[in-house]
């Protein structure tokens, strides 16, 4: 199925998503890759405030290149989110309702989605020109030593990505895995 | 001193700096063509829609100088360098990297090196570049210029196999690796072989593998035949553009080979997705 939502992605409006449906997202969300989730990392055990108010919040793991005349931004297409594994969980369970990146994830961390009635999407990989026409606005909010992988509050406008993990539990990878034929894996 | 060519460390620096911006910007036009044709063979609709973002992705990247993917890679630079060639006017290490430094400050392309594996301090200028020189007859220069983005790469792979394992061995080696990255590695692929050689050596292969033209075949029949039956075993997964679904998991499966030690056969997997980018230039 196709939907249409707006920012923020709370719990009852991921709550009828299914893995594999077409969502075009508008409204605010994070960016954030390695280091700034080091640093968010660093930051909770520290008990310091981290830069992005949590609550229902949606992080796209992703690091632009420069904004070229009067773009927003440059080229923003998803960075692989099994890197961002080992610090997801924790920001599940402190409020963030939606990851948005490309490719598998650890077991537990549909776990902690489910857990949290949270939603894991995708968003084409490899596809940053197009991606950045959906965002008409980037600030850098925290850790801007951090160039690309600094923390960014984007607006997004008709964002499109696909359900990969629902908040049930199904996943979209596993269940095109489950039909590669055996031989194959042999 | 007869047939020497001078060639300045200045013009290999505008070239090296002209090739890695036009590489960030626009795909070769075998590449171009191999996804086209990939959608146009797709049975999957989301397969067929994400082709078609994919296209959609080139042009506006063509259009609005907007790089084609956001992770403008590590610059891998394979110079041919003709013996009868004297370099002059600097270091040619220093130029091929000076070239790379403008291509991403001017450029608009993204600083992704940091400048220690495990300190991880950015070095702001996509320096140093991965360069690999080999000395052939002649006066000339190529330089092939191949941005490498690390979502691919990362699942790459590298096995000693035993000469025992032969051919069976060797297609489950390149087929598990291809299966393993998956939409990680954001399909479809293009997939670079190397075979023998040592351990250094079939990975270098395996890189240059990548720089072919897509769906290019090795002039040896055996390796020709392998190259087919690997990218129709692939495509057999279902896997898909960006992993969710498909006939349509690579583009192409480029083998290149070296004779290797009686003990050993290297297999290097170079994994690479739709966004293949290499550009070459004859000085």
């Amino acid at each position: 199925m196709q939907y249409t939502l707006n920012t923020p992605l709370t719990k009852d409006k991921l709550r009828n998503l299914k893995a594999g449906d077409y969502v075009c997202l508008s409204g605010t969300i994070y960016s954030a890759r390695d280091a700034a989730h080091l640093r968010m990392h660093q930051a909770l055990a520290e008990s310091e405030a981290l830069p992005i108010p949590l609550s229902d919040a949606a992080i796209y793991y992703m690091g632009p290149t420069p904004a070229r005349d009067s773009h927003p931004l440059g080229s923003a297409g998803p960075t692989t989110s099994s890197r961002m594994d080992k610090y997801t969980p924790e920001l599940l369970d402190l409020g963030v309702s939606a990851v948005i990146g490309k490719g598998r994830r650890a077991d537990y961390i549909t776990d902690s989605l489910v857990k949290n009635h949270g939603v894991y999407f995708a968003a084409v990989g490899g596809a940053g020109a197009l991606l950045s026409q959906c965002i008409t606005e980037s600030n850098v909010i925290a850790y801007e030593d951090l160039g690309t992988e600094a923390v960014r509050q984007l607006t997004v406008k008709d964002f499109p990505m696909v359900v990969i993990i629902d908040s049930s539990g199904n996943n979209l990878y596993d269940e095109v895995y489950s039909k590669i034929p055996p031989e194959l894996l042999e | 001193m007869e047939n020497l060519r001078i060639i300045h460390t200045e013009t290999i620096r505008e070239t090296v700096k002209q090739l890695f911006c036009d590489a960030n910007y626009f795909l070769t036009e075998d590449m171009r063509q191999a996804i086209c044709q990939a959608e146009a063979s797709e049975t999957s609709d989301l397969g067929r829609k994400i082709l078609g973002d994919m296209q959609d992705n080139l042009r506006i990247a063509g259009e609005q100088l907007i790089p084609i993917c956001q992770d403008t890679g590590m610059a891998v630079v394979f110079l041919e360098i003709g013996q009868d060639v004297h370099i002059s006017s600097g270091d040619l290490t220093e130029a091929v990297n000076q070239g790379v430094r403008e291509a991403y400050t001017e450029g608009y392309l993204r600083k992704s090196v940091v400048s220690d594996p495990l300190l991880r301090t950015n070095t702001n200028d996509n320096t140093p570049a991965v360069i690999h020189m080999k000395i052939v007859p002649g006066t000339q220069i190529t330089i092939h210029a191949a941005p490498k983005g690390f979502g691919s790469e990362n699942m790459s792979r590298l096995f000693m196999l035993k000469p025992a394992d032969g051919l069976e061995g060797v297609k489950k080696a390149i087929l598990s690796t291809a299966l393993n990255a998956g939409p990680n590695a954001c399909p479809p692929f293009v997939i670079g072989v190397g075979i023998g050689g040592d351990f250094e050596k079939a990975a270098i292969l395996s890189k240059f593998a990548l720089a072919r033209e897509a769906g290019s075949h090795s002039d040896k029949p055996h390796i020709a035949r392998l190259e087919t039956e690997l990218l129709e075993s692939i495509n057999r997964s279902g896997i898909g553009p960006a992993g969710l679904g498909g006939r349509n998991t690579a583009l192409a499966v480029h083998i290149e080979t070296y004779p290797t030690h009686i003990a050993g056969l290297p297999v290097a997997v170079n994994m690479c997705c739709h966004v293949c980018r290499h550009r070459t230039a004859v000085i």
